[in-house]
């Protein structure tokens, strides 16, 4: 619940820095005035340990397994409902149908829990608490293989202006690119994960991320729409191989408040975090 | 541009002098309604029945807010706006049976709801998306609660607020819109980013 506590208050150091860059680099009144009550909005949320926007999220946990596991989905299950009630959080889960609200962010898979070995020296969870302003905005198509590279640029330029001033910009484009349909938008999200301006490690699809980001960041959209230099925090890729008659690609639209946060916990009980500096002892 | 403080309920008058682009506070009542208390306000019109708030009296809140009730007492935690396109189907009809002169929420609305505007002397106020904390910091005091059954998020939060803001005029009675202004740069640095891209 601690680790969902500081994912929804404080944003990680990575997305911070990129909202101070881009408040000091707008110059008209409107983008201007946009990023000041952002970055505002930072400090009050930080220093009243609040969550810093009402929407906050359905609960994504990506967890690398450690050496003594327990009944996970038991305990993630636990977190989010006592969080929901003592930090205390939105209550957004409903029935898809009926939508109903149980009033305490748990139902059918939710929260949903990625699983994944780790090393064994340790337990590492991300939390991903994700709203559904940028989540809306996302999409998935499974284009022909003769659409080609160009095919993958076309799609994200169309997402992205389809998108607009929905999705609370300046916005950090998630894009996965082959697997299946499934595996695709599953790694559109993963790339969210990776801290903002750290390229992929193959050279081809850094080159491919730059390009987009260069092409892309300065389409005029600005900050929450209403113009301005920056439309975009950051763009990740993430991708794998797939059949040769598809051509799926999808992105994953995740809005300025980037929240996120990861720890690692040992087995002698010591916490590490990666994505925020987090005092000794403190919260 | 203007900055104009506006205390609520607001009159056609004040409300058509409003310019895009004006930064506007707001004191007064914000009534919160998202898609389903929408829903509920045009199925009880439709019914010939009364609401339980005069949504004319204040202003229309596109915002799921966080509450927490402390005591008896509701006590609010974090309250931005919401994306106001979702509504773009329901609004033009609200602005016609339920009726309100002030919109706030985030990312604009369609045409069909700037015609609407005009039409019935109302205007679309820009609130930041995401400053929440901002936001809950404006309302003095929470009123009250309707539609409760509906969800936390759901639900029509009465807030008294002071000085709400700073929200910029997006789209305004006399059919101009800050977005459509935004729409058209974005078309012409289109053509740029399809030649970057070698589209």
């Amino acid at each position: 619940m601690e680790l969902l506590r500081l994912a929804v208050t404080k944003l990680p150091a990575d997305v911070e820095a990129a909202l101070d860059r881009i408040a000091g680099e707008e110059t008209e009144d409107a983008a201007r005035m946009q990023m000041k009550a952002i970055t505002e909005n930072l400090k009050l949320a930080e220093a009243s340990g609040t969550p810093l926007c009402q929407d906050t999220g359905v609960h994504i946990f990506y967890v690398k397994t450690g050496p003594a596991t327990g009944d996970l989905d038991r305990i993630f299950r636990d977190g989010v409902r006592r969080g929901t009630n003592e930090i205390p959080l939105r209550p957004n889960a409903v029935h898809p149908m009926t939508r109903k609200n149980p009033g305490d962010n748990i139902g059918v898979n939710m929260p949903y829990i990625h699983y994944e070995p780790g090393d064994g020296k340790y337990l590492e969870i991300t939390v991903m608490p994700k709203g559904a302003g940028s989540e809306n905005m996302s999409q998935l198509q499974m284009l022909t293989p003769s659409a080609g590279v160009k095919g993958i640029k076309e799609f994200a330029l169309n997402t992205l202006l389809r998108a607009g001033s929905n999705p609370c910009p300046p916005i950090i484009i998630g894009m996965g690119i082959g697997g299946s349909a499934d595996i695709c938008m599953t790694l559109a999200k993963k790339a969210l994960l990776r801290p903002l301006g750290q390229p992929h490690t193959d050279p081809e699809i850094a080159k491919l991320e730059k390009e987009l980001y260069n092409a892309l960041n300065g389409i005029g959209i600005g900050p929450m729409g209403l113009g301005g230099k920056n439309t975009l925090l950051g763009i990740a890729i993430e991708y794998a191989y797939c059949h040769t008659a598809s051509h799926p690609v999808a992105i994953n639209i995740q809005c300025w408040a980037a929240r996120r946060a990861t720890a690692r916990i040992y087995p002698d009980g010591k916490v590490e975090y990666l994505t925020h500096k987090v005092k000794k002892g403190g919260k | 541009m203007a900055e104009v403080h506006l205390k609520l309920p607001a009159s056609e008058a004040d409300v058509r002098k409003l310019k895009a682009g004006d930064t506007v506070y707001i004191s007064g009542t914000l009534f919160t309604a998202r898609d389903e208390a929408h829903l509920r306000a045009l199925e009880l019109r439709h019914e010939g029945k009364q609401l339980p708030v005069k949504f004319l009296d204040g202003a229309l809140y596109h915002c799921g807010p966080i509450m927490k009730k402390e005591g008896d007492k509701w006590k609010i935690v974090a309250a931005g706006p919401t994306t106001s396109s979702r509504m773009n189907s329901m609004e033009g009809k609200f602005l016609e049976e339920v009726g309100t002169r002030i919109i706030i929420g985030k990312g604009g609305m369609s045409k069909a709801v700037g015609e609407a505007l005009k039409k019935f002397g109302a205007v679309y106020l820009a609130f930041t998306g995401g400053a929440a904390v901002l936001a809950a910091r404006r309302v003095r005091e929470v009123k009250g609660v309707e539609w409760y059954d509906l969800g936390m998020p759901e639900a029509v939060w009465i807030l008294d607020a002071d000085e709400f803001g700073p929200l910029t005029v997006g789209m305004d009675a006399q059919g101009n819109s800050l977005y459509d202004e935004v729409a058209k740069k974005i078309e012409k640095n289109t053509v740029e980013a399809r030649k970057l891209l070698g589209l």
